[in-house]
């Protein structure tokens, strides 16, 4: 079945060399950053986390968000997913992929990953990300694979496939909920310490996976006779446009919370990202054209795409999940964890910027990722278009 | 039994078998410091036992001799090899000097005489009795001791900078580059080097260890030795009653960093 991902069009092809120059170039950062240390990025001893933490929350929202595929198809026989669900399935693994990359990227010392599973510490919610980022990558392996490799032998999947199945939901809710427990369980960290972080996490994840999964779809059908269908499309818009509104609803929460008890701690990361912080006589606000573009681009994603099925306008669609997916990106890959370190535990502020290798690696990683989903999702695709040819 | 009621009271036994369970399970992941915490957060710790290893800070002797601080400093990043990259980024320091509003953020600003906005604040790892840093760490890299200190093993650390994210006092400082290299005009990162202790490698985490290597020799925190003359450090066994640091705490009105954290820090300081 693999065979099918090496045969291709021109631009399948050209695709892919694009991808991989950008996983040479990181590469090569890569190897600079190994050989010097993480002080080639912008991190510091204030902003311990940067970008690379900051894309793996984001991503394992991208994969939790596959859930929204499988469990309406599965759990409630919505045959209307049949087509797509496996591109759901296929979107968490190379999610998970990045995550991991990003992981391994962000450690002091590589080579010594594996001690996580030497010294198994359970009182460390890094070790149950951990397990259950990997479980959850084996899970989608195992169910995509299964399931595709029946389809294209022309059989309906075994039966032993199920249960794995079924036990990738409540997975899928438990990578999330896990990765928001890293920060949402830390004293001191008064932006992160709430416990609406784990719904919220869930409520993004499941707008921006969608999201990105509808952009794709489009991009298919344009480019390939691959057309997920009208109910299908018309579904994915109501969960990604209530999962989002979901999500704007719990981001008025923390604004409830922060500015009518006028907690100084739960404000001041508020006010760093959405208004600047004013301390001393210096007034720190390098994020906050990107969070009040976040709002504004995810409110405006929301109108649009509600929108877009009411006029069945494609074009639109695109455009409402693009400003979605990036509002989610920004709020999530961004403000979340490096607001987090702002102010830091001694009341002072240092402000954060990546350095070029830094965003070198991460568009690397990112290119890796979608360099495994073109292959999945070609794969997945010309089974699907040879079996209904 | 009509099967609605029979699927009920199953639902209704998993809860409670489940509500049986989740303390224990809390326990576990806590390690024994939930029921630690009856007591409440701002509260009592832990019945004492053993030794508790704590210190006392006189910040008004610091006030008095503006040299002090530093002398500390400069006895503890020697000894233990604490390289100095000149940069506050790459930053490395186990012991050194805040002001009042930065060491004790969370304590009244108000109407402050300027003399108390600017007294020096030495700050280092507390030492908490319930340290963020032990609990988020997925290695067991860094872990509390029976007397009390929380203890690194810098072969072990992979570097992920959970404990630097979990600790409420920003008393951790991570290796962004070669503690052993040179600068660009060829002089070592550390300064003298210490054959006694280890040097770090890039990539792990590290911070103040109450000296744990000379106490095992019977000597005391190499700060406190430098400050042995003016009595502005005291150190000694919280749990023992009779110790000198149990008497000072029992004569003064001291504060800790940041109660409402719940980590009961073993450090404390006479403003
Ligand atoms: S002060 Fe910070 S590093 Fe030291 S024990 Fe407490 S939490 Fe850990």
């Amino acid at each position: 079945m693999i065979e099918k991902a090496l045969k291709g069009s021109t631009g399948y092809w050209v695709w892919m060399l694009f991808l991989l120059s950008i996983m040479g170039a990181g590469g090569m950062f890569y190897a600079q950053q190994f050989n010097y240390g993480l002080g080639i990025t912008g991190m510091s001893r204030d902003v311990t986390w940067g970008v690379y933490i900051s894309q793996f929350t984001f991503l394992v929202g991208v994969a939790a968000g596959g859930l929204m595929l499988v469990l309406p198809y599965y759990l409630h026989n919505y045959k209307a997913f049949g087509r797509i669900v496996i591109l759901g399935e296929f979107m968490a693994i190379a999610a998970i992929a990045m995550c991991l990359m990003f992981i391994i990227a962000d450690l002091g010392q590589p080579m010594r990953a594996l001690n996580v599973m030497l010294h198994p510490t359970p009182n460390s919610m890094l070790f149950w990300d951990m397990i259950v980022l990997n479980g959850y990558l084996v899970l989608n392996v195992l169910c995509g694979w299964v399931v595709l490799q029946s389809e294209y032998k022309g059989v309906k999947y075994p039966k032993w496939i199920k249960p794995f199945i079924y036990l990738s939901i409540p997975w899928a809710i438990s990578i999330h909920t896990v990765t928001a427990f890293l920060y949402c369980g830390l004293p001191g960290r008064h932006f992160w310490l709430t416990a609406i972080l784990a719904p919220r996490f869930l409520a993004s994840a499941f707008a921006a996976g969608p999201a990105l999964l509808m952009i794709i779809a489009m991009i298919l059908k344009r480019t390939t006779k691959f057309d997920i269908g009208r109910e299908a499309q018309d579904k994915l818009v109501t969960i990604i446009g209530y999962a989002a509104l979901i999500n704007f609803f719990f981001l008025g929460c923390e604004f409830f919370v922060a500015y009518y008890s006028q907690m100084p701690g739960h404000m001041h990361t508020l006010d760093y990202l959405f208004w600047g912080l004013g301390h001393g006589d210096q007034v720190y606000n390098n994020l906050v054209p990107f969070m009040r573009a976040s709002v504004v681009m995810g409110l405006a994603g929301i109108a649009l795409i509600f929108v877009s099925r009411a006029k069945q306008s494609d074009g639109l669609l695109v455009l409402s999940c693009l400003l979605i997916f990036v509002a989610f990106w920004i709020d999530k890959g961004l403000g979340l964890v490096l607001g987090g370190f702002v102010p830091n535990m001694l009341d002072q502020v240092t402000e954060y910027y990546p350095s070029v290798q830094e965003l070198g690696i991460t568009a690397a990683i990112w290119a890796t990722g979608f360099f495994i989903l073109s292959i999945l999702y070609k794969v997945a695709i010309s089974v699907k278009l040879e079996k209904e040819a | 039994m009509d099967s609605k009621r029979r699927n009920f009271l199953k639902v209704a036994g998993l809860t409670a078998i489940a509500g049986i369970g989740a303390p224990s399970a809390f326990n576990m992941l806590l390690k024994g410091e939930a029921l630690a915490s009856s007591g409440g957060g701002h509260g009592e710790a832990a019945a004492p036992s053993g030794t508790r290893w704590g210190m006392v800070v006189d910040v008004k002797k610091f006030a008095e001799n503006p040299e002090l601080a530093n002398q500390c400093i400069s006895a503890c990043h020697t000894v233990h090899n604490v390289p100095d990259f000149g940069n506050a980024k790459d930053e490395i320091k186990w012991l050194w000097v805040e002001k009042y509003p930065n060491a004790f953020p969370e304590h009244s600003q108000d109407k402050r005489p300027d003399y108390v906005q600017e007294l020096p604040i030495m700050v280092l790892c507390n030492h908490c009795e319930k340290p963020p840093c032990v609990r988020a760490c997925p290695t067991k890299a860094t872990y509390k001791k029976k007397d009390g200190i929380v203890a690194m093993d810098y072969h072990r650390c992979i570097g992920c900078r959970f404990c630097m994210a979990a600790c409420p006092y920003g008393a951790r400082s991570f290796n962004w580059r070669d503690p052993r290299g040179k600068d660009e005009n060829g002089n070592p990162f550390i300064k003298a080097e210490n054959p006694k202790f280890p040097t770090r490698m890039r990539g792990v985490v590290e911070k103040c260890n109450f000296c744990t290597e000379r106490l095992a020799i019977g000597q005391l925190p190499a700060c406190v030795e430098a400050a042995a003359q003016s009595k502005a450090l005291v150190f000694g066994d919280l749990n023992d009653p009779h110790s000198e640091v149990s008497q000072v705490l029992k004569a003064n009105f001291t504060i800790q960093r940041k109660p409402s954290a719940g980590t009961h820090p073993s450090l404390f300081y006479i403003i």
